[in-house]
């Protein structure tokens, strides 16, 4: 065998091998379902709550200023959200704006004083569109498959590429350790690191064991919760009775917070 | 050939040291960020994204425009460019790397770099922005190594690499497209969402490409024996003038749109931008400087006298390449997020530690351009071959 022959064969081997793996490679990229279903299951418990669309109403006329506040401090020291009083760098899951600022779309000049300071409730609309999943470079941040988007903090690069995408700025980062920001620690839920990007889960963790979110529970009525999916749920009764408008329904990401007026 | 880049002047060498120091602050304050958090920078829950993503953004159409050169020579047979086709190539080396550190910087948890290869997800752009950087990267570094290892044997390029030069070409403006697509495919964010972003970062990288390596150019023309052309030169500019104009347009086009449809949302981040919005103007200065710059650009590089006089070339695309990069590695990025998604206006100014650590990224980059050039000039010097091998004279 001269040299010429084997220094051929090497080349066509190495390409051979090269394009092998690079081939395979981006069939399995291309045949994996984009989100694994590793990340669509969750535990369910005998007495877990399921649905196959959650959603959540908030009645804008029954909210007041402590029910509010209420709600604010049931999710933020459940979840362990840092107190930052920098405003450049707050964490919130839930927090209120003005309806003026919620709906700016829908201001006009005549509108009453008193409605365009209306106080409101906002979160994650958990999407049923969400851009955020569409846009996360590692999966990070999914949708279950009962509708909740979730946030998986330990696989979070950090990239913030999610919340250039979410047109209601409803995700926060933790620009650096949130945990000295921490007033009384919830041993049940995990503290976040710097570097990672968090909000809303729905309460995934309550819902497991029978309980409805936290804001919910301390709402006094004024946020309602349920399966979309089901016509008997109380919260189809509720939006088939009564008038309900949602954020920026025009971006086609279709939020499942819904405001009652 | 690296060995080219050990033996240089003094002047080489204090040039590479400043480099180096300058690389070694950012270093140090890139570690605070690490240990601290990205804190330690000017973005915040409303702008979160700033000058790190921004210099991603307009490095990636530096890199791209090595085209501008490589696509004449090579497609076209525009032999001016011969002698620079491997300055171009090297361009766009440092240029992606420096892309990729910006990201690399910009992430609140680089240590997880590796979870965008180990979940590959085909629906993010970030994904194909990766894939195609880094075949840029490494197309680049095959084509422009061996075309200068052969020059060095005074040989033309072997025929295997000719493939790779073409698809090196087709492949450049894609590395931009896939980023325009980053920002032009979210849903309320006005100022990004417009169709004409893609052709707009590939006329913007075309002005701002070419105007770089008109002054990379005649730095190398005067520190080293080697010749770019006068021609070559020349030629670069007009690329960089029709691009600027066209740059303009597209420019006016936005505007256009925003203001005759006065879709409010639309008008607000241009308003922002150009006079500031309820109350807040921190870019406003910004916007002011970088149109003269873009003027004095336009004008220096459109008229014929003012373009051959180098003087004023030097001028015009200096200008030209600091106009682009206040557009760019700014603005764009900050317009996008203001005013907020509650119609809020929260500004956004790089603090003094983000500056160092870009400062230093950018350092990085000059650093290995410096070597890869004092490679490429040392090669030169001694002879230039064109692709069909024939030996080109120097004027």
């Amino acid at each position: 065998m001269n040299d010429i022959d084997r220094r051929k064969f090497l080349k066509i081997a190495g390409l051979g091998a090269l394009f092998g793996l690079t081939g395979l490679s981006m069939f399995e990229v291309v045949t994996k379902k984009h989100i694994e279903a590793a990340v669509e299951k969750y535990k369910i418990l005998p007495n877990t709550l399921t649905a196959q669309r959650w959603a959540i109403a908030i009645d804008l006329k029954k909210l007041d200023e402590k029910i509010i506040n209420d709600c604010i401090q049931a999710c933020h020291s459940i979840h362990n959200v840092p107190q930052i009083a920098m405003q450049k760098e707050e964490i919130k899951w839930i927090w209120k704006e003005t309806f003026e600022h919620a709906f700016y779309e829908m201001e006009y000049p005549y509108m009453p004083e008193q409605m365009k300071n209306l106080p409101v409730l906002v979160l994650c609309n958990h999407c049923d569109n969400p851009a955020c999943v569409r846009v996360c470079p590692t999966k990070a941040t999914f949708k279950r498959k009962d509708g909740i988007v979730m946030m998986d903090m330990h696989r979070c690069i950090g990239c913030r590429y999610c919340m250039a995408a979410c047109p209601f700025g409803a995700r926060s980062f933790n620009w650096r350790d949130p945990r000295p920001f921490i007033k009384e620690e919830n041993s049940e839920y995990p503290t976040r690191m710097k570097g990672v990007v968090e909000k809303c889960t729905l309460c995934c963790e309550r819902l497991e064991i029978g309980k409805p979110p936290a804001c919910v529970e301390v709402s006094n009525g004024a946020i309602i919760y349920g399966d979309l999916a089901n016509p008997d749920s109380e919260i189809r009764k509720i939006l088939a009775t009564n008038y309900a408008i949602r954020r920026k329904p025009e971006l086609g990401t279709n939020p499942c917070v819904y405001y009652l007026i | 050939m690296l060995e080219y880049a050990l033996k240089g002047s003094k002047r080489y060498w204090t040039w590479v040291c400043f480099l180096l120091v300058l690389i070694g602050i950012g270093f140090i304050a890139y570690l605070n960020q690490f240990q601290v958090g990205l804190g330690i920078t000017g973005m915040s829950r409303d702008v979160s994204w700033g000058f790190y993503i921004g210099q991603f953004t307009f490095l990636v159409g530096v890199a791209a425009s090595a085209v501008t050169v490589v696509l004449p020579y090579y497609f076209h047979n525009w032999k001016k460019y011969g002698r620079i086709a491997v300055i171009g190539e090297f361009l766009a080396i440092p240029a992606v790397l420096m892309c990729m550190l910006f990201i690399f910087v910009d992430l609140g948890q680089p240590m997880r770099v590796m979870n965008v290869l180990l979940h590959p997800t085909p629906n993010s752009v970030m994904f194909f922005d990766m894939v195609v950087l880094s075949g840029y990267l490494i197309l680049n570094l095959l084509c422009g190594w061996v075309v200068l290892g052969s020059e060095r044997k005074s040989a033309p390029p072997p025929t295997w690499i000719k493939p790779f030069l073409y698809i090196a070409i087709c492949w450049a403006p894609s590395i931009h497209i896939v980023t325009a697509f980053l920002y032009q495919g979210l849903p309320g964010r006005h100022y990004w969402l417009t169709a004409i972003m893609a052709a707009k970062f590939l006329s913007s990288a075309f002005a701002s490409g070419p105007a770089l390596l008109v002054l990379l150019c005649m730095i190398i023309r005067k520190f080293t024996k080697f010749d770019p052309g006068k021609e070559a030169i020349q030629s670069l500019a007009k690329t960089s003038a029709y691009f600027l104009i066209a740059t303009i347009l597209f420019y006016v086009f936005e505007v256009f749109t925003a203001f005759y449809s006065s879709i409010p949302g639309h008008m607000a981040p241009i308003t922002y931008l150009f006079s500031g919005l309820d109350g807040f103007t921190k870019l406003v200065p910004v916007m002011k400087v970088c149109a003269v710059l873009v003027a004095i650009g336009t004008i220096i590089l459109v008229t014929p006298p003012l373009r051959k006089w180098e003087v004023t070339l030097a001028i015009g695309a200096l200008a030209t390449f600091l106009g682009m990069w206040l557009e760019k590695g700014l603005s764009l990025v900050v317009g996008g997020f203001i005013p907020n998604p509650f119609e809020r206006v929260f500004e956004y100014w790089p603090t003094l530690q983000e500056v160092l650590i870009a400062l230093g990224v950018w350092s990085l980059g000059f650093f290995i351009l410096t070597i890869l050039y004092k490679i490429a000039t040392t090669v030169k010097e001694k002879a230039v071959f064109d692709k069909y091998g024939q030996k080109q004279i120097i004027e």
